[in-house]
């Protein structure tokens, strides 16, 4: 058992050297302008995340000029953490982090700097001095709240609404983001949060919320915020099923985009959704590009998210890729 | 009286009316039960309806945990069910006919028989502990789901398939009569036989009954197959309740509850006897519980120690130790002798 183990770790050992010598080599060796790229995804645990990863994977294809090495870390802060020492050691070109956690990052960042690598964050921030990263690439997740809150406002706000929220993950970005947006652009409309609970962005956890809050306050809702569309679409059901009907006994606000998203809108049981852009990869690779030639780049860039109603739904869903 | 109130399920039951109560109090329109198109309709109704994977996976936890054992991959399992039924059912021609959902429906609970047998296997065969040989499959489970279903969330539309956790008969939700069934075929098969008595035996002393001639490890094998099956007709509940696959939150942390409910209901976790009915109240105290944070209107920051508290209250009402206080304190007549079943005494994180 021990021999067999220490010839397991043998292994390993040899394959690392060999994948850290081929990294280097294909660098070094300078097969022209092949930009080596290390990317540092969170894990795999949503279909937009699944969107996210793809999106990447196209953006930094071989045709476009780039060699990505992927690594999924499960959501698991140290995993991840193990997987840019590694991009280090194998002198990538640049690194893209998807950070799991906001914190923890100065050490390795600084390791990265020295060995002059530039660092681009994609989709969330870090807590470390921004000095130590080139740009950061991603979604405004309070601009999403504000432009939900702002179709409530116009669509309702002038008569007397009742509304409840689905709320995301307690404590998580976009679930607080989300509802800060939403709650200043409804602010002085005659919209009024009768509930609101954490659904955790599931629609099994969306769907039994809503069933309590529809036995308690029966037919007096008006109006539906999901913080996003699967939390939306498992209510739907809830709402169907108490005999109401979604869309117009209930108006339906929900974020993401999704493509069951953007079918329930497209069939009006949903009324409105404000797109969480997942396919950040062509932004990215532009931003990649550009700090490698030594361009200036900005610190910030968001995505483009736009919004939907049941026609721009309709014309966009046989191209949604997710 | 005095043996009725000493009989274990009376706290569990009393937790539960207790919660009712304070639903009803706090909104009266808890306990209103009205009939929609030949269906009931209420929160009770709803609660029946929802706690029916949770009821199923804690049914093949008391099992196993009556075996001094512990299974948790039954999360994990239920999201290979559902990801198993979905896949098929999505890449069928016929996603609607009755056909197709039984394939279905069938592959995906076949599957989860298997690696219930795997983890059997190990605990008994092999002899791993089984918080450590469950383990395994608890994490790689939501890896083979996610493998299934290529990442994103597998939806369908397949009114049979719907039918399973949405559908109505004779007025009650069809997910009831798939929890009824499960626990009249289990109370059944292991209190009409010597089968309980036997499960007993193995988790109060495994060498003990093997030198008597029970065959501990065929009972300790099965019990992780009962527990895996149990767990993919759940995961096929929760998947048809939303009609999608969600591998990445079907049944997250339902192996936590259900070893909650199973101790709620007065088993031990230290194995030997063990009480269907208890487990069968647990389950609905928890989902129960469920219903109140939104009825009560908890703030979702202060749930978990809303929950915790509760879990706290019942625990401590069971534990006989604290029961022999509260009755010093009380000038009551002196402790009566005490009987012999395990208390709980443990309360899980």
């Amino acid at each position: 058992m021990k021999k067999f183990l220490v010839g397991i770790a043998v292994a390993s050992a040899v394959a690392l050297a060999l994948t850290g010598c081929s990294g280097s080599g294909s660098t070094a060796g300078g097969s022209a302008k092949v930009i080596t790229v290390g990317f540092a995804q969170t894990g795999s645990e949503s279909g937009w995340r699944a969107a996210n990863t793809q999106s990447m994977k196209d953006a930094f294809s071989t045709e476009n000029g780039f060699k990505l090495i992927f690594n999924a870390a499960d959501n698991k802060p140290e995993n991840q953490i193990a997987a840019v020492h590694s991009f280090i050691n194998q002198g990538v070109d640049a690194i893209v982090i998807a950070a799991v956690v906001t914190t923890g990052w100065d050490d390795v960042l600084k390791e990265a700097k020295d060995a002059n690598i530039p660092v681009i964050l994609e989709d969330r921030t870090i807590d470390a001095d921004p000095s130590l990263y080139a740009s950061w690439i991603g979604d405004d997740f309070k601009q999403e709240g504000v432009t939900a809150g702002a179709w409530a406002a116009k669509t309702l706000g002038t008569t007397a609404t009742s509304m409840v929220v689905l709320e995301g993950t307690t404590g998580s970005a976009p679930a607080i983001d989300r509802a800060t947006g939403f709650g200043s652009a409804i602010k002085g409309t005659q919209i009024k949060t009768l509930d609101s609970q954490t659904g955790n962005f599931t629609r099994a956890d969306g769907k039994t919320v809503m069933e309590g809050f529809l036995q308690k306050y029966g037919k007096s809702i008006n109006l539906l915020f999901a913080q996003n569309d699967d939390m939306g679409l498992g209510a739907l059901d809830a709402i169907k099923s108490a005999g109401l009907t979604p869309g117009k006994d209930i108006q339906i606000v929900a974020i993401d985009g999704t493509k069951d998203g953007l079918t329930a809108l497209s069939q009006g049981d949903f009324n409105y959704v404000v797109e969480c852009n997942p396919l950040l990869g062509e932004q990215v690779a532009t931003v990649v590009k550009d700090v490698i030639a030594g361009k200036k780049v900005d610190k910030a860039y968001t995505a483009k998210d736009g919004a939907f109603d049941k026609d721009q739904a309709t014309a966009a869903l046989p191209t949604r890729k997710y | 009286m005095r043996k009725l109130l000493k009989h274990r399920i009376l706290w569990p039951i009393g937790a539960l009316l207790a919660l009712v109560l304070l639903n009803a109090v706090s909104r009266p329109s808890f306990l209103s039960i009205t009939v929609r198109d030949g269906e009931l309709y209420g929160s009770l109704i709803d609660i029946l309806r929802n706690s029916a994977p949770l009821m199923l996976v804690a049914l093949g936890m008391t099992l196993v945990i009556a075996t001094r054992g512990i299974d948790l991959s039954v999360g994990a399992q239920m999201a290979i069910s559902g990801a198993v039924a979905l896949t098929i059912i999505s890449d069928s021609k016929t996603p609607g006919s009755l056909g197709t959902v039984a394939v279905a429906i069938l592959a995906g609970v076949a599957i989860t028989f298997i690696f219930g047998l795997w983890n059997g296997f190990l605990v008994s065969v092999v002899g791993i502990q089984p918080i450590i040989a469950t383990l395994v499959l608890m994490l790689a489970g939501r890896g083979i789901a996610l493998l299934i279903t290529g990442g994103f969330i597998t939806t369908i539309t397949s009114a049979p398939y719907a039918q399973m956790s949405q559908g109505y008969l004779i007025g009650f939700p069809f997910a009831f009569f798939v929890s009824l069934g499960a626990i009249l075929v289990i109370s059944l098969v292991v209190r009409r036989t010597a089968l309980g008595v036997l499960t007993e035996s193995v988790g109060i002393n495994p060498e003990a009954s093997r030198l008597a001639g029970v065959r501990s490890r065929g009972i300790v094998w099965s019990v992780y197959g009962v527990s895996g099956l149990l767990a993919g007709v759940a995961g096929i509940l929760y998947s048809s309740n939303i009609m999608a696959a969600d591998a990445n939150n079907a049944g997250i942390n339902i192996e936590l509850d259900a070893i909650l409910a199973v101790v709620l209901g007065g088993t031990s976790l230290a194995g030997g006897k063990f009480t269907l009915a208890g487990t069968v109240v647990g389950v609905f105290i928890i989902q129960t519980l469920t219903s109140t944070i939104t009825f009560l209107g908890v703030p979702p920051a202060v749930t978990p120690v809303f929950k915790a508290l509760v879990v706290i209250v019942v625990c401590l009402a069971q534990s006989r130790r604290v029961r022999e206080w509260l009755s010093r304190i009380r000038p009551t007549r002196t402790p009566t002798t005490t009987t012999t079943t395990p208390v709980v005494e443990r309360i899980p994180a």
